[in-house]
């Protein structure tokens, strides 16, 4: 660029530059609102160019387990633990789709970002913490699986479930194992050094946990030692306040169905934002 | 400049600043200043430090010891605040690919708290800043390399940070991209933005910087206003032999003799600093001495 050029190229930027602020910022404080809603905003311009295939994915899949277990294994088995089966599988498969828009986006999208995109090194580098972050990304997974988590619901409602007022606590309960979820999907992400890794956790700890939560066939027909393991999936507690939200309560039970979603849900939130930050700051 | 606020006269400040990967000394006792207004390049070779060094200033990576200030705030204690007011562009572009200029935009004046109306003015800003008003609508994945590094710099100053920082702002573009960003960053300069940009192209720090501080081996080696540095490390000029390597080994054995300092390059020997010595140099080509020179002088010139 010569002389001339380069007069006339800052002539041109002169003037629409930013003055350097005066002002003395707020003081920021640790897991601020402000911080949160950053990477919550990111999130949701971000869904506003994808939530079509994500809907359909969302939509579609718990109706093809409603379509083929209710009606293809529904034909064999009418009743299941007292319930017809397609609404015993309609309610359960609200856990089935919490999971799939929780812990998988959280796994993928989590490892993407940090490792491939580069996103979280642009989000660090403004006032926001690995802990903000990894709660913003958790909630905002957690409001998409407490939507998504109703659809299987709405599906069943469809095919002839009696919809009751009580199921107005099923988006609060798919929202509560969404966030607990997410953040086991964003641990793991923090945890591995390779998205090859997650192979082990699908295969090892997803799968047997989502056949083994109530969903498709009742605990209590497996061997005693599989229904006390089946105190420890999540899943089946997500499975149980559902269908007890949907048939009738059960309260000492669900009440610690609910601590222990609880419970889930805040050690994964701490490991999570633990390994966040072991993994983004160095 | 006004110097009725309360300002820090220096908007970073390095101390013996340590830090250690496993057994790699990645900054070693880094001393290093940026005074308020000015721009300030951080040179070095790859592996010298750059990129650890900036990303402690964002708190990104914590130092084993020293001391670290910027814009008055001690890090990494109350590195949260000092981020709220300087903005920092990548080296690797990390922009949001399937979301538009706009949007890209919008995700940071919520990033940099910035209140509800501040935001649109913000954006209208940022995009002048990036040129880029008549692109606002654009998928950042349609946009050229030069569109996304000038957008990359105007999502920095969304805030209008009273500090920049500039991490390889040119790297893998092409020269009329890169002239372009230089207007750019040293508009953002002479209207009192504070600026450390790491860079290892030597003429992008001869340009744009005030103050040139040479990084090696994680230490600073140098540190002054380029042509002052040149001089004083190099001399006012450079006579350059070329040759066979044998003939090049003579000329670097007789100008050792001759009390001269030498600089390999790939085809010549360069004896520094020959500006009052005549009759008894070889014959060669006389030039300028540069910071190149400087550079490679303090730096070292094996490959690492």
């Amino acid at each position: 660029m010569s002389d001339v050029d380069r007069r006339s190229e800052l002539a041109r930027t002169e003037g629409r530059n930013p003055q350097p602020s005066r002002r003395r910022h707020a003081r920021v404080g640790r897991l601020d609102w402000a911080g949160l809603q950053g990477v919550l905003i990111r999130e949701i311009v971000n869904f506003s160019s994808y939530w079509r295939g994500t809907t359909f994915s969302s939509t579609m899949e718990p109706t093809v387990y409603l379509l083929a277990f209710g009606f293809g294994f529904g034909s064999l088995v009418s009743q299941v633990a007292g319930y017809d089966y397609v609404d015993f599988v309609g309610t359960g498969t609200v856990a089935t789709a919490v999971l799939f828009s929780s812990a998988f986006p959280a796994m993928f999208g989590t490892f993407v970002k940090a490792t491939f995109q580069h996103t979280y090194d642009a989000i660090l580098a403004a006032p926001v913490d690995a802990e903000e972050l990894v709660t913003a990304e958790a909630l905002w997974m957690a409001a998409r699986a407490g939507t998504y988590g109703c659809i299987p619901l709405l599906v069943a409602i469809a095919f002839g479930l009696d919809a009751r007022p009580d199921m107005l606590v099923v988006p609060p309960i798919a929202f509560l194992a969404g966030f607990g979820w997410a953040c086991f999907g964003i641990m793991i992400a923090g945890f591995m050094k390779s998205i090859d890794n997650f192979n082990y956790v699908v295969s090892g700890v997803l799968t047997p946990m989502f056949l083994t939560a109530g969903t498709f066939f009742p605990l209590s027909g497996l061997p005693e030692w599989a229904q006390v393991l089946g105190n420890f999936n999540p899943l089946h507690h997500c499975v149980e306040l559902v269908r007890h939200a949907s048939f009738g309560w059960d309260p000492g039970a669900d009440l610690l169905h609910l601590l222990a979603l609880l419970v889930f849900a805040f050690v994964t939130w701490r490991v999570a934002a633990y390994a966040m930050q072991r993994k983004l700051v160095t | 400049m006004n110097s009725i606020s309360p300002m820090p006269s220096l908007t970073i400040r390095l101390r013996a600043v340590v830090k250690h990967y496993g057994d790699i000394r990645a900054v070693d006792g880094l001393d290093l200043d940026v005074p308020e207004g000015t721009c300030v390049g951080l040179l070095g070779p790859n592996g010298a430090g750059k990129s650890t060094t900036m990303k402690m200033l964002t708190a990104q990576a914590i130092a084993d010891s020293g001391e670290l200030e910027v814009l008055g705030y001690t890090l990494p204690r109350d590195s949260k605040q000092s981020r709220a007011e300087m903005g920092v562009t990548p080296q690797l572009d990390n922009l949001d690919t399937t979301l538009t200029v706009e949007q890209n935009l919008l995700v940071f004046t919520y990033l940099y708290r910035l209140p509800r109306s501040e935001r649109k003015p913000a954006i209208e800003r940022a995009l002048q800043i990036a040129n880029l008003t008549d692109r606002r609508d654009a998928k950042v994945e349609a946009l050229s390399g030069g569109m996304r590094r000038r957008l990359l710099i105007a999502r920095a100053l969304v805030h209008r940070p009273r500090l920049l920082l500039l991490d390889e702002p040119t790297v893998g573009l092409d020269p009329q991209v890169r002239q372009e960003l230089w207007a750019l960053i040293d508009a953002l300069r002479t209207e009192g933005t504070s600026i450390l940009m790491s860079t290892h192209y030597i003429e992008e720090a001869a340009r744009l910087a005030d103050t040139v501080t040479i990084m090696s081996h994680g230490k600073a080696v140098a540190h002054g206003k380029p042509n002052e540095l040149v001089v004083k490390h190099a001399g006012r000029e450079v006579l350059e032999v070329y040759g066979p390597p044998a003939r090049l080994a003579e000329v670097e054995a007789g100008a050792a003799a001759g009390g001269l300092r030498t600089r390999r390059t790939g085809t010549s020997v360069a004896l520094l600093g020959v500006e009052n010595r005549n009759g008894d140099l070889p014959a060669g080509e006389r030039r300028a001495t540069t910071l190149e020179d400087v550079f490679v002088l303090l730096t070292g010139e094996e490959v690492r």
